[in-house]
């Protein structure tokens, strides 16, 4: 199987990122956060191989244009949201109630933000992306924290990274409307984890 | 500052980066005029932070700032953050160079608006509050900007990272302000306890809060979007953070500038 290995180390994205042609039958792969970040791969199965043709096609992840932006913006939504999901439906034992009801709202606006570039990217949306989150814990308080973080991170790096390449001034103000929701939640994650820490991002 | 702070407030040195990119020309009037708008704010945040900190000093000249902190981290946060709003300041001002606007003293300002927060430095719920209303602002004024710097990407990929770090810090105070009393201010705007936009608690800081509520996005209704019966009315508004127009936050900025320093 050959991964295109999706690294983000700071608050800049890489045009690159995304720059790569995923098919629909392609997913977004949760690999694992360090010290340096947090890396997505885009791998295309094997089995997967045989869905691709032309008349299906696939969707062009890359920022030549503002509907590439978007759907660079709903596929990270679509991962977030589906991550929240699962934290939601069953959170660490150890969670209190105010982080159940918190986590609780966070998959709410993830799903929010997935459906509002659903509806808005309409046709020219990409398809629903599949999952794996396989390699991490759900039942373990600091595995879902530490992966909560990073994909808050992520997404606020994410969309500031974007910000710059989106030449209409609408859609750079909806990213605009997200983005500071998705650094509230990055800010409260950080402080779960380490108090005072809502902003040591590197 | 330290290096760990400075690389929150600056992620990748933003600072090298503007020069990189308007070091050697002008800025567009339009930017130079958003960039002093929001050099004006970061000043605000700065010195109200500042002279809480300042004053719970030892040995400080500062002497009106009575209040106690609950604790070292919450004097820590605010340290942080009142270092951030400085790293700001110098960063805008740096970018800006002869084009800045003259500075803004602690002297200019009055955190007590005229009276309406009294007890600003000398009841700790009241600080936070009033900090709540800057920060909230702080990102609403940002992003109400963000369409003016289209012309200079640099500097709008550099607003934005002040825009979220702006966003953290209204997330942790609202934080603060739930760990020091007994009302709950969850880390994102939400819709008040009466269905109102101000979720604040605090009626006298309506203005920070007008049009938070907005529950449809570029023609979509977010609430039950795409049969999502959990996007109630409140997820709709938490979800999606609102501008504020130039105009609207100079209102706020200058209830907290003496009246020979407002801004117009």
């Amino acid at each position: 199987m050959k991964h295109n290995e999706l690294e983000t180390k700071n608050e800049l994205h890489e045009k690159s990122l995304f720059d790569k042609t995923v098919g629909r039958r392609s997913f977004l792969q949760y690999a694992g956060a360090g010290a340096a970040g947090i890396a997505l791969v885009a791998a295309g199965c094997k089995k997967d191989r045989g869905y691709e043709n032309p008349i299906m096609g696939g969707a062009t992840l890359d920022f030549k244009d503002d509907f590439g932006v978007l759907n660079y913006a709903y596929a990270l939504e679509q991962l977030e949201a589906a991550f929240h999901i699962k934290v939601a439906s069953a959170p660490p034992a150890s969670f209190t109630a105010a982080q159940k009801a918190y986590f609780q709202d966070i998959q709410f606006h993830e799903i929010a933000h997935r459906e509002f570039f659903k509806a808005a990217l309409s046709t020219a949306a990409i398809g629903s992306l599949e999952v794996d989150f396989s390699s991490i814990d759900f039942t373990s308080s600091a595995s879902v924290l530490g992966t909560a973080m990073a994909f808050e991170d992520l997404g606020v790096a994410a969309y500031n990274g974007a910000g710059p390449r989106i030449k209409n001034g609408t859609y750079l103000l909806l990213a605009g409307k997200i983005v500071s929701v998705e650094a509230r939640h990055a800010a409260y994650v950080r402080d779960l984890i380490s108090n005072g820490s809502f902003a040591d991002f590197k | 500052m330290g290096k760990k702070i400075s690389l929150a407030a600056m992620p990748l040195a933003l600072g090298s980066m503007f020069q990189k990119a308007y070091g050697q020309t002008a800025l567009p009037a339009a930017v130079v005029d958003v960039l002093n708008f929001a050099l004006s704010l970061e000043y605000l945040e700065y010195h109200f932070y500042n002279h809480c900190i300042v004053g719970k000093t030892p040995g400080s000249a500062v002497t009106d700032v009575t209040f106690n902190f609950p604790n070292a981290a919450s004097q820590a946060a605010i340290t942080t953050i009142r270092d951030h709003e400085k790293a700001h300041v110098d960063l805008l001002v740096g970018a800006l160079g002869s084009s800045a606007r003259a500075p803004i003293a602690y002297a200019d300002t009055d955190f007590r608006a005229g009276g309406t927060f009294s007890t600003v430095y000398s009841d700790y719920g009241t600080f936070l509050a009033v900090a709540q209303g800057f920060e909230d602002t702080g990102v609403r004024a940002y992003k109400g900007q963000a369409g003016n710097l289209l012309v200079s990407p640099g500097v709008l990929q550099t607003a934005l990272q002040i825009h979220s770090v702006e966003a953290r810090h209204a997330s942790h105070i609202r934080q603060m302000r739930t760990a020091a009393g007994t009302a709950i201010y969850k880390p994102w705007v939400s819709l008040g306890a009466s269905g109102q936009a101000n979720d604040s608690g605090v009626p006298q800081v309506d203005a920070v809060y007008a049009g938070e509520d907005l529950t449809v996005q570029a023609g979509a209704n977010i609430v039950g979007i795409g049969g999502n019966a959990g996007i109630t009315k409140a997820v709709a508004v938490e979800s999606f953070d609102e501008p504020l127009d130039k105009a609207s936050v100079i209102t706020i900025a200058n209830l907290f500038l003496k009246d020979c320093k407002k801004l117009s």
